[in-house]
């Protein structure tokens, strides 16, 4: 067996451009999603038992099922049932942000709740109010356990992105398919992609590393 | 003042509080002991609320704190309280410890309540701690900064919460005589501790609970000379 990477160099570019696709979904997905997460998040911790009830239900369903499932019921579903032809790219910046919710409702929740207890008595016995506390006090210590967890929730959608391909989105997956399918070579051009997520992966891991040691400062 | 009447408090089946009535006037100083469980910890935490009694109501300064359209932020402005664990903001430095409820709550500009927290902190001995983070700080140290932080609201009444319970030993004198330095200067103090020197030294009033029942309500004097009951007997004994 040999490697030929020279019949697909000229096809490099356009393999790597796909990397741009790629991180607009998990960059895009991710801030919606930090959105959804965060209204998640204060319907968990609201008391309201009915809120409760919602948020929690939604994190199990969107955890406790494929990815793919909910991206092939999003983009063949809703056109059968609105009569809206949804594009590749709505339906998988949808399903993904609407996934990755639900993991990062988790995320801030956990976040918040390991903000130890008597930091929010502490402020609530100098007079100040539950939700000034929250934004004051609760809040800047649980960035601390959040960021970290959420460039690693970045990386998640980074990879499970690839997911797009099969809806016909030219990502870093499908643009190496696409040259493999013209070239009729296709260990190459999926190293290529392959590589380039791993590279995508790494660069997050260093930010949130680095993220980690800076907000550990005030330890 | 405090007035407390038929307070009970209730933990799932479990009753912490049984019917205690009290009355505090401005200014004393309160000292509260008891067998650990007697509901000690329980009962100072129903005096701002951060526990909320099963039945009876606490007045301060004749405002009825536990009715339900209370405004406890206002109540809770002239209550400090000292927590076992000091619970120092660990994101702000000492300063910003100080200064934040002042600015916020009471409305203080930042130069005021600077002013006002470096005085606090020369009290308590730690002006050159000012701009550290309470992560550097011993115990001792953190207990100082956070009676600092509740004096910075300055309150009429100062809860104690076990003050000197999760300090080392030789951390134990610096954090009581800044309490005993706050006695008798006008605020009304309200103490649960395990030191009982202590408690007999500062206090004008030994309050004993036992199994969430005010058993004893003493001077201090006749109390640890001559208690009443049984089971203060027996709880003196095995502590002295």
């Amino acid at each position: 067996m040999t490697l030929d990477f020279g019949r697909i160099v000229p096809s490099i570019p356009f393999i790597l451009q796909g990397a741009l696709v790629t991180l607009k979904y998990a960059g895009l997905s991710i801030f919606f999603g930090f959105f959804l997460g965060l209204l998640l998040t204060l319907m968990k911790l609201s008391g309201l038992k009915a809120m409760k009830w919602f948020a929690d239900a939604y994190t199990s369903v969107f955890r406790g099922t494929p990815l793919l499932v909910q991206l092939y019921l999003i983009y063949q579903g809703i056109p059968e049932l609105t009569g809206y032809s949804i594009t590749a790219f709505e339906a998988g910046i949808l399903t993904f942000s609407l996934n990755s919710g639900a993991y990062v409702s988790e995320i801030i929740r956990a976040g918040v709740q390991a903000v130890d207890k008597g930091q929010m008595e502490a402020a609530l016995s100098l007079g100040v109010s539950y939700p000034l506390a929250m934004k004051d006090i609760i809040f800047p210590q649980a960035v601390k356990n959040i960021l970290p967890a959420l460039v690693n929730e970045t990386i998640n959608m980074l990879k499970e992105s690839a997911l797009i391909s099969v809806i016909g989105e030219s990502d870093l997956l499908r643009r190496a398919n696409i040259i493999a399918a013209e070239k009729y070579l296709y260990f190459e051009p999926l190293l290529i992609a392959g590589a380039m997520y791993y590279v995508l992966v790494l660069i997050l891991s260093w930010i949130a590393k680095h993220l980690e040691i800076r907000l550990a400062r005030s330890d | 003042m405090i007035k407390i009447q038929h307070l009970s408090k209730i933990f799932g089946t479990h009753q912490v509080l049984r019917d205690i009535n009290l009355q505090v006037p401005k200014g004393q100083v309160v000292a509260v002991i008891g067998p650990s469980g007697s509901g000690k910890s329980t009962l100072l935490r129903c005096l701002n609320r951060l526990e909320e009694p099963s039945a009876g109501t606490v007045k301060i300064n004749g405002t009825l704190l536990t009715a339900a359209n209370c405004k406890l932020t206002q109540v809770r402005q002239k209550i400090g309280m000292v927590f076992q664990h000091f619970h120092l903001f660990s994101h702000k430095t000492v300063l910003e410890n100080l200064v934040y409820a002042p600015i916020k709550i009471k409305g203080l500009s930042r130069q005021e309540a600077e002013i006002q927290a470096k005085t606090l902190l020369d009290r308590v001995g730690l002006a050159d701690k000012m701009h550290v983070y309470p992560s550097k700080l011993s115990g001792g140290q953190k207990q100082r900064v956070a009676i600092a932080r509740a004096l910075a609201m300055e309150p009429e009444i100062l809860l104690f919460d076990e003050p000197t319970s999760a300090l080392d030993p030789e951390m134990v004198k610096e954090v009581l005589d800044v309490i005993k330095s706050l006695a008798h200067t006008g605020i009304t103090m309200v103490i649960v501790t395990h030191e009982m020197r202590f408690a007999r030294e500062v206090a004008d009033r030994i309050l004993f609970l036992a199994e969430g029942q005010l058993v004893e309500d003493e001077k201090p004097e006749v109390f640890f000379k001559k208690p009443a009951s049984e089971r203060a007997k027996a709880f003196l004994e095995k502590v002295l």
